[in-house]
C-alpha cells in the first residue's frame, strides 16, 4: 500500500499532523469533522490525505453531526475519527454517550484550548479533562489518553485506535493548542513494524446474535457490523444482551451499565500507562499530565540539584484512572504537587487517590501559557 | 398492483420477538412502515443490503420492529450517523424513518445538508404536526391555530413545508401523502427506493392520542376526514390563487430529477485527489 507521506523514518511536523498520519496508519478511513481552531490542521492533513488512501473524509455541517457519521462509519465496517476542541467536544457529549452506550469504536481528538465558550481559541489549555471523563449523562466509561509531544500524539493516536477497537468503546485523544502546533521530530515507522488491533468480529450466526451480551466472557462482545446479514439492531435506549429495548427494566439496565464499566475498569492493567522520573527514593512528588509534564521534568531536574528528592509521575492514561497507584504513592511522599493549566481538574482525582495519606497541593495556571518550570520550582521549595 | 396480503409481509419482514409495537390504536405510522415494506417487496431487494436508521420518537421505533440492520440514533441526527454508514459502505441502501420534530426541528440542518450533499438515502417521514412521544407538544409543522400541549392557544407560529423545503435543498425525488393514499404512497416508496441521491416520502399519519385528542379529532376517521378537508392534489393546486391556499397542504408528487448522489460524487473525488497528487493517469 502507498502512503501519501513518508515512512520508516523521521519528519520534522505539527502535533496536529502527526495525529493524522498516525490515524491513517491505524487504518482509520473515515474522518468527519468541522473547522476549529487548534484542531483544524488535523481535518486538513486528512482532506489531504483520505482520498488517496481511498478512505473518506467529509466536512460536516456541525460536531454533533462530525460525531454521528463516525459512529454510523464504524458500524458500517470502518476505524472512523473525528477532533475538535472545546466548543465542538461539548457538542459532540450526546453522542459520546451513545458511543458508549452501543459499544461503538471511534477516536475522538479534544485539542484543549483556552474555555469556556469561545474563550482562547489559539492558547493552550487544560480545562476539558473533567468534560473528557464526565461530559456525557449517565453513569459511563470510556479511555481517555494524553500526550506531552509530538511523537506521543501520534503514538497515543495509534494506542487509542487499538483500545477502541479492543474494548469497543469511545477513545478521547486528549491534547492542547502547544501540541497541536508545536513542530518535533517524529519518528513515522514503516506499516509492518506497527501493532495493530482490529475489533473481534461473531465468529457465527449464533454470536452475531448477541451483540450486546459477554459470549467470551471478557466483557467485550464482537460486533456485527452491518451488511453481513446479522440483522443487528442498534439503540441508545438500554437494551438486553440481543440489542432489544428494555427500558424499565432495573436489572436489565445494572447488568448492561456494570458489565460496560467494567470491561475497562477490569483491564486498567492494560489501559493505563505512565511514565515515572526519579520517583524511588521521591519526597516529594509531582503529579501532572500532557504538555505540562514537559516543565515537571525539568523542575525535578533543578530540585534534585538543590538537593530535593522530587520525582514525578506523568499520566498517559488520564481515565480509567488508578486510584490505588496514587495512593501508593502517597504513601511512599510527603507531599504530591499537582501542576495543570487549569483551576484544578486532575488535582480532584489525584486528592481522592491520595485519601488523605499525604497532603496534596494544586499548582494552577490559566490564560495560555504553560508552566515554566521555575514556577513549578518556586512552589515546591516555597 | 397485486397486493400481497398484509400477513404474509408481516411474516416475511417484522421481528416477532419485538411485538407488540409501541403504537396506539389508529396510528399511522404502521401504515407508513407498511407501505415501505411493501415497496421493499415488491422491488425484490435484498433485506440483508438495507439498513434502517431513525432518531427519537414514535416514528423512529420503527427500526426495531423490522428484521433488518437498524441503527436508532440521537434525537435529530438519523441522517448524519446515515452519512457515515452510507460512505463507508455504499452496497447498502439506507431507509431513514423519521419524525417531522425529528426532522424538521432539532434535526433541521442535518435534513437540509443531507440534501444538499445528496446523500443516498430514501427518509419515510412522519408528519402528525405534533411531538407524539413526548405527548402532543406543538411541532414545527403544526399549521397555526394547531393546538399542542405547548401552544395551549394555538400555535402562533408559521408552519414548515417540509416538501417544498427538500425541493428548494436539491432533492432527486420528493413526494407527499397522507397515509390514507396507500397505493400513491406505495408507488412513491418504490420510486424513492430506486432513485440514487436524496428522495422524501412524507406521509400526513394521524396521531389520535397526541394530537387529534387536542385538536377535537380524537380519532382516525376524524382525522381522515380533516385531511380530505385541508389535502389539495398538486394539479388542482396549480390552477388555485394563492388565498384559497391558504392553510391547505398540497399532496403529489414535487421533484424527479436524476441529480449524481453524494456516493457518486465521492467516487470521482478519489479520483480527481489522485490524479491530481499524480498517482494515477
Ligand atoms: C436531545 C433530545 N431532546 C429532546 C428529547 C425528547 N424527545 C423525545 S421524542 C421527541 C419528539 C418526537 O416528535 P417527532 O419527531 O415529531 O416524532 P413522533 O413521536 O411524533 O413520531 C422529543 C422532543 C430527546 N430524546 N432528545
Ligand atoms: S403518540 Fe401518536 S404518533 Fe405516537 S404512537 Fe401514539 S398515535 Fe402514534
Amino acid at each position: 500500500m502507498r502512503y501519501p507521506f513518508p515512512v520508516g523514518k523521521s519528519d520534522f511536523i505539527q502535533g496536529d499532523e502527526a495525529i493524522a498520519r498516525a490515524a491513517i496508519l491505524a487504518g482509520c478511513r473515515f474522518y468527519a469533522g468541522y473547522p476549529i481552531t487548534p484542531a483544524s490542521e488535523i481535518f486538513e492533513a486528512m482532506a489531504l490525505y483520505m482520498p488517496l488512501v481511498d478512505g473518506v473524509s467529509i466536512q460536516m455541517e456541525d460536531e454533533i453531526a462530525s460525531i454521528a457519521a463516525i459512529i454510523g462509519a464504524s458500524w458500517a465496517g470502518a476505524k472512523a475519527m473525528t477532533a475538535t476542541s472545546g466548543p465542538g467536544f461539548s457538542l459532540m457529549q450526546e453522542n459520546i454517550g451513545y458511543a458508549i452506550m452501543t459499544e461503538t469504536p471511534i477516536v475522538i481528538v479534544d485539542v484543549q484550548r483556552g474555555g469556556p465558550s469561545t474563550g482562547q481559541p489559539t492558547l493552550a489549555a487544560q480545562g476539558d479533562i473533567m468534560q473528557a471523563i464526565w461530559g456525557t449523562h449517565g453513569d459511563h466509561s470510556l479511555i481517555v489518553l494524553s500526550p506531552s509531544t509530538v511523537q506521543e500524539a501520534f503514538d497515543f493516536t495509534i494506542r487509542a485506535f487499538n483500545l477502541a477497537e479492543k474494548y469497543r468503546t469511545p477513545v478521547v485523544l486528549l491534547t492542547d493548542a502547544e501540541i497541536a502546533h508545536m513542530r518535533e521530530r517524529v519518528h513515522i515507522p514503516n506499516p509492518d513494524e506497527i501493532e495493530i488491533v482490529n475489533r473481534k468480529l461473531p465468529a457465527n450466526e449464533e454470536e452475531a446474535k448477541y451483540p450486546f451480551g459477554d459470549i467470551h466472557g471478557d466483557g467485550v462482545p464482537p460486533m456485527p457490523v452491518f451488511g453481513k446479514g446479522y440483522r443487528t439492531y442498534v439503540t441508545g435506549l438500554t437494551h438486553d444482551e440481543r440489542g432489544r429495548p428494555k427500558t424499565v427494566d432495573a436489572e436489565v439496565h445494572e447488568r448492561l451499565i456494570k458489565r460496560i464499566i467494567d470491561k475497562l475498569e477490569c483491564n486498567k492493567a492494560d489501559i493505563i500507562t505512565y511514565d515515572a522520573y526519579e520517583l524511588e527514593d521521591a519526597e516529594i512528588a509531582i503529579v501532572t499530565t500532557g504538555i505540562v509534564s514537559r516543565s515537571a521534568v525539568r523542575a525535578v531536574k533543578i530540585l534534585r540539584e538543590r538537593g530535593v528528592k522530587a520525582g514525578l509521575l506523568k499520566l498517559n492514561t488520564i481515565w480509567p484512572f488508578d486510584f490505588d497507584m496514587i495512593e501508593e504513592l502517597a504513601e511512599r511522599v510527603k507531599k504530591i504537587y499537582v501542576p495543570e493549566m487549569n483551576l484544578g481538574q486532575l488535582y480532584h482525582l489525584v486528592k481522592e487517590g491520595a485519601n488523605g495519606k499525604a497532603e496534596v497541593e494544586l499548582i494552577s495556571k490559566i490564560g495560555g501559557e504553560v508552566h515554566t518550570p521555575m514556577e513549578i520550582v518556586e512552589r515546591v521549595v516555597g | 398492483m397485486y397486493l400481497k396480503p398484509a400477513y404474509e409481509i408481516r411474516e416475511k419482514y417484522l421481528r416477532k420477538d419485538m411485538l407488540p409495537t409501541i403504537f396506539c390504536p389508529g396510528c399511522g405510522i404502521g401504515s407508513a412502515l407498511q407501505y415501505t415494506l411493501r415497496a421493499i417487496d415488491d422491488l425484490g431487494l435484498n433485506q440483508d443490503e438495507i439498513v434502517w436508521v431513525s432518531g427519537i420518537g414514535c416514528s423512529s421505533r420503527v427500526p426495531g420492529f423490522v428484521n433488518f440492520d437498524g441503527l436508532h440514533t440521537t434525537h435529530g441526527r438519523a441522517l448524519a450517523f446515515a452519512t457515515g454508514i452510507k460512505l463507508t459502505n455504499p452496497d447498502l441502501k439506507i431507509i431513514a424513518f423519521m419524525g417531522d420534530g425529528d426532522a424538521a426541528a432539532i434535526g433541521g440542518n442535518h435534513f437540509i445538508h443531507a440534501i444538499r450533499r445528496n446523500l443516498d438515502v430514501t427518509v419515510i417521514l412522519i408528519n402528525n404536526f405534533t411531538y407524539g412521544m413526548t405527548g402532543g407538544q406543538v411541532a414545527p409543522t403544526a399549521l397555526k391555530g394547531l393546538k399542542g400541549t405547548t401552544a395551549p392557544y394555538g400555535q402562533f407560529e408559521n408552519p414548515f413545508d417540509i416538501a417544498d423545503l427538500a425541493v428548494s435543498a436539491g432533492a432527486n425525488y420528493v413526494a407527499r401523502w397522507s397515509v390514507f393514499n396507500y397505493l400513491q404512497g406505495i408507488n412513491s416508496i418504490k420510486k424513492a427506493l430506486q432513485k440514487e441521491g436524496f428522495s422524501l416520502v412524507e406521509f400526513l399519519s394521524p396521531c389520535p392520542i397526541s394530537f387529534g385528542r387536542r385538536n377535537r379529532m380524537k380519532t382516525s376517521p376524524e382525522l381522515l376526514r380533516w385531511y380530505q378537508k385541508i389535502t389539495v392534489p398538486l394539479a388542482k393546486a396549480k390552477k388555485m390563487p394563492p388565498e384559497e391556499l391558504e392553510g391547505k397542504i398540497v399532496i403529489g408528487e414535487f421533484a424527479d430529477r436524476d441529480r449524481p448522489g453524494l456516493v457518486r460524487e465521492y467516487e470521482a473525488y478519489k479520483k480527481r485527489a489522485k490524479k491530481m497528487m499524480g498517482w494515477e493517469e
